[in-house]
């Protein structure tokens, strides 16, 4: 295909299908945002859920390791 | 702190400002790709919706547009490959001039079909390229590929497009 015939078909579909130079976004989004914000709380990553799993494993199995636990803290 | 930082940092009141700042161009960005008001409206909200989830990834150094462009660019890619295949292009842009109706709306209605059947990483590439007549480069960095990777998209395209088109008798 040459640049003329790649240059007439870009103009065959301008031509059926008008480019959008300039639309304009007829109304505040913000308000919208915010209440996704609001409606998705951030979810907890499933590394830290693991984490949190095998800590609480530890203790259970390990309850002397509260003690020392506690001092570090 | 800057306004890039501050964001960087997870606060909600320089989210506000960078959304107050960027809301229009990421939308008329998004619906030049969907051609869908509505759509991309919704679309805008869920681009600045991922960008605030990735807030602690982006370095206040870097370019916050081009990151939010690229985020919003698959946003509607996301939304291209969930409508179904071969579904019209929204009617509610604006028409182009009438003349010679019967023949221009038949005409029309295949470079629609023939568009809306192509996958869409080759169709963001012909409407942003052909349509929009976009540069390479800025599609490149909004696709997150090199210059050479939309050739080759584009030149792809436009061969299964003229293929289609040539099939219903509408000649290029």
């Amino acid at each position: 295909m040459n640049d003329q015939e790649f240059q007439e078909l870009g103009k065959k579909l301008r031509d059926a299908i008008p480019p959008l130079h300039q639309p304009e976004l007829n109304r505040d989004l913000w308000p919208a945002m915010l209440q996704k914000l609001n409606q998705q709380r951030l979810p907890v990553p499933w590394f830290d859920w693991l984490l949190a799993a095998l800590a609480a494993a530890v203790l259970i199995f390990f309850p002397s390791a509260i003690p020392a636990l506690l001092y570090h803290f | 702190m800057d306004l890039l930082e501050r964001f960087a940092a997870g606060d909600l009141d320089a989210f506000e400002s960078l959304f107050r700042q960027y809301q229009c161009a990421v939308y008329r960005w998004i619906v030049r790709i969907v051609r869908d008001p509505a759509a991309a409206e919704d679309l805008t909200v869920e681009t600045f919706w991922r960008v605030y989830r990735a807030h602690a990834r982006f370095r206040p150094g870097g370019n916050f547009e081009a990151w939010l462009r690229r985020i919003g660019t698959n946003a509607a890619l996301d939304h291209l490959r969930a409508a179904p295949k071969n579904a019209p292009l929204p009617e509610d842009l604006p028409a182009p001039p009438a003349a010679d109706v019967a023949e221009q709306h038949e005409s029309r209605k295949a470079i629609h079909s023939a568009l809306a059947s192509l996958a869409p990483r080759l169709r963001i590439v012909i409407q942003l390229g052909l349509i929009e007549e976009e540069s390479y480069r800025t599609i490149s960095a909004a696709l997150g590929i090199s210059e050479s990777a939309v050739k080759l998209r584009m030149f792809r395209a436009v061969r299964i497009l003229r293929k289609k088109l040539h099939h219903w008798d509408v000649r290029p």
